[in-house]
């Protein structure tokens, strides 16, 4: 162990001189690089766009990353891209930060609705639009963004549903894999299937858990859902999410039972193994949950910058695919 | 403790208390089988005691504990030394994602499975010596060290995979995870895991490597006194520590055929922490059971099986989990183990 003595009191001081000086020398750095970036005027006419990400906590939203990041390369855009690692704290100061740099448009996509309302009304006093996409927020008085871009997570559930019921002609023995529970797409995914089995008095849902939209767990509460005295009347099994859905249908085959014919899987997403598991027939439907809204976002952007008045809410465009429909060049096409 | 550890009373180690808690558990979920109305009875398709075969194998919820526990015993296994020596690994989860992430993507590149295998596993040593020389001869907080490694691994994992599940078909890795060896129809999580506490108990407890590592852990300037490497000591804690990491990874890899970067291993550094406290290892180091941390990893499968079988909401489920784990941390806390064995010793 070094330690400061009596003796030696220079050594010291100098360190502390040092490290004090590079400190004021790397914020001075700091500072003098943020100036130039921040404050100068928009002397290209380029449109800067900030757009706050909530982290990369799934292939989703990886895919919806580099969908937005690929459309403003392609259009020019000046892209100012921050990733929140899942944290809100870390969403509003790259709001904040959006803002003292005078961007042109912010859009984000919040990680939960509440918590909004001063940072927007920020960014409604620095005269900048602000677009939502993927998930919406709870705010007092909604003009204080221009529209809401993203899927309709209950019509999601419904289309589920609703596939189901045409399939089965109504008559259907139904395990449900929830998402997250809390979550919004976990509330409404559950809604809007709910909504269609009410309709449907063949159709009763007999287990429901939560596989937090995770394959391994997924794939454990559905053998725990094959394994329950309700376990082999099961005829349909219902997933918040193609991951889950992917892990239950290993649980299914393990069970003993045909995944696909004996019993039905249906889920929500629409990523690439989704599509694999189509092919090889495993999966009977899955209902598209599209993050690849980069075009959509640009092209609202670009109606905003005129001008034009634009809809609150705007869907993304998606589709249910069902297993009969899926080929190898369906499956080439993933982009996701 | 006056008695040395080769004449202890079978209710003087900790162990005993996660095992009766896997014990009542079951007895719980048998009684409710047998009382509810409507009920499967004891045995009935559907109890939580039924075991049936399938393909030579036995299923049923009971097998379901030893297969999940698997994992996480394993996890507790390598936690309990580092933990032994004052320290705490938090890398552990995303060590897990890193391994699968790392023999996923070798296999899927047509590298042969057990090279893809012993790479993952040197990936998990090789963080743990990362951790291990940070702490012990840097001399940096373990926590701070291995936060750093928990919130890197994940995107390290993240990266290997090009953020997206890694699928792949390859008999020797699944087997790892879903293989059952004809000679001991088990599942293989569960062999692994019994292979392991086997091997660490022989390193720790008939060799004078555990007295060690738990004299670093309880005065680490006496250890270095008496002439104890501790330094050396403890950074091979945490290369086992992440070599089991990486072992656990790759069952949970296995299990789904697939190495999920996002989600494996999440909150794996919690449930090993419990497992080892549970198990009676004291966080303050000095103290260790390795057997009741592998206890303990089956207590908290146990706990979750049980609230699948019993239908209980994901929502609510984490409550009487908690309960659990409070009512045999109380049992098994000195005040009253003094209390029980003051009891035991008047009867006669």
């Amino acid at each position: 162990m070094r330690r400061c003595r009596p003796g030696r009191p220079l050594p010291a001081f100098l360190r502390a001189t040092v490290i004090a000086g590079a400190l004021s020398a790397l914020a001075l750095a700091v500072a003098c690089s943020k100036q130039p970036g921040g404050d100068a005027p928009p002397a290209n006419k380029r449109l800067v766009v900030g757009f706050s990400q909530i982290g990369a906590e799934s292939g989703w939203r990886t895919a919806n990353t580099k969908s937005i990041k690929d459309e403003a390369e392609k259009r020019g855009v000046d892209l100012r891209f921050s990733d929140a690692q899942g944290d809100q704290e870390n969403q509003v100061r790259a709001l904040r930060s959006f803002i003292q740099q005078q961007v042109d448009v912010i859009a984000v996509a919040p990680k939960t609705e509440e918590g909004w309302q001063e940072v927007l009304e920020e960014a409604q006093r620095a005269g900048i639009p602000v677009i939502l996409t993927d998930r919406l927020v709870r705010v007092d008085d909604d003009s204080l963004y221009v529209t809401f871009i993203g899927s309709d997570f209950v019509e999601e559930g419904r289309r589920a549903g609703q596939w189901l019921a045409d399939q089965t002609g109504g008559t259907a023995v139904i395990a449900e894999l929830q998402g997250t529970p809390g979550a919004a797409p976990t509330i409404d995914r559950k809604k809007g299937f709910e909504e269609i089995v009410a309709r449907h008095p063949g159709m009763t849902i007999v287990k429901s858990q939560s596989g937090n939209f995770e394959r391994s767990k997924g794939k454990e509460v559905c053998e725990a859902f094959m394994r329950s005295p309700e376990g082999p009347q099961i005829t349909a099994l219902y997933a918040h999410n193609d991951d889950m859905a992917l892990g239950a249908i290993q649980a299914i085959a393990a069970a003993g039972r045909r995944p696909g014919e004996d019993v039905l899987v249906v889920s929500i997403d629409g990523v690439r193994d989704a599509f694999q598991a189509m092919l090889d027939g495993t999966l009977n439907c899955t209902v598209e949950c599209n993050p690849l809204l980069g075009p959509q976002l640009f092209d609202t952007i670009e109606a905003v910058r005129r001008g034009e008045r634009v809809p609150k809410r705007i869907l993304t465009t998606e589709g249910v695919y069902d297993r009969s429909q899926v080929t190898a060049e369906t499956l080439a096409s993933r982009q996701y | 403790m006056a008695t040395p550890a080769g004449q202890r009373s079978w209710h003087a180690s900790p162990a005993v208390w996660p095992v009766l808690g896997i014990v009542s558990l079951v007895l719980l979920n048998a009684l409710f089988d047998k009382l509810l109305p409507g009920g499967p009875g004891l045995f009935g398709p559907g109890a939580f005691l039924r075991l049936s075969m399938r393909d030579g194998v036995p299923a049923g919820a009971l097998v379901d504990i030893l297969n999940y526990g698997g994992a996480i015993a394993i996890l507790a296994l390598g936690m309990t030394p580092v933990i032994a020596t004052r320290g705490v690994d938090l890398s552990v989860g995303s060590v897990m994602a890193l391994a699968g992430a790392v023999a996923a993507s070798l296999v899927v590149a047509d590298v042969p499975s057990i090279a893809a295998l012993a790479t993952a596993l040197a990936v998990g040593a090789a963080c743990g010596l990362c951790n291990g020389v940070l702490v012990s001869f840097g001399g940096v907080q373990p926590f701070v060290v291995t936060l750093v490694l928990m919130v890197a691994g994940r995107g390290v994992a993240q990266l290997v995979t090009g953020s997206q599940i890694t699928t792949f078909h390859d008999p020797l890795l699944e087997f790892v995870g879903l293989g059952r060896p004809a000679w001991l129809p088990l599942p293989m999580p569960f062999i692994l895991a019994t292979a392991m506490l086997g091997a660490t108990v022989l390193a720790l407890r008939r060799t004078a490597l555990g007295l060690f590592t738990e004299a670093v852990g309880s005065n680490p300037e006496a250890a270095a006194l008496v002439g104890v490497r501790s330094r050396l000591l403890v950074a091979a804690a945490y290369v086992f520590c992440g070599l089991c990491a990486a072992l656990a990874g790759l069952i949970a890899m296995a299990n789904i055929k697939g190495a999920d970067p996002f989600n494996a291993g999440r909150n794996a550094e919690l449930a090993a922490i419990f497992a080892v406290v549970v198990g009676g290892t004291s966080l303050a180091g000095g103290r260790m059971c390795l057997l009741g941390a592998f206890a303990g990893a089956f207590l908290l499968q146990a706990l979750t099986t049980t609230m699948y079988a019993r239908n209980i909401g994901a929502d609510v489920a984490p409550l009487p989990q908690a309960l659990a784990i409070l009512a045999v941390c109380i049992v098994g806390s000195p005040p009253v183990a003094a209390m029980l064995g003051r009891r035991r010793k008047r009867t006669p």
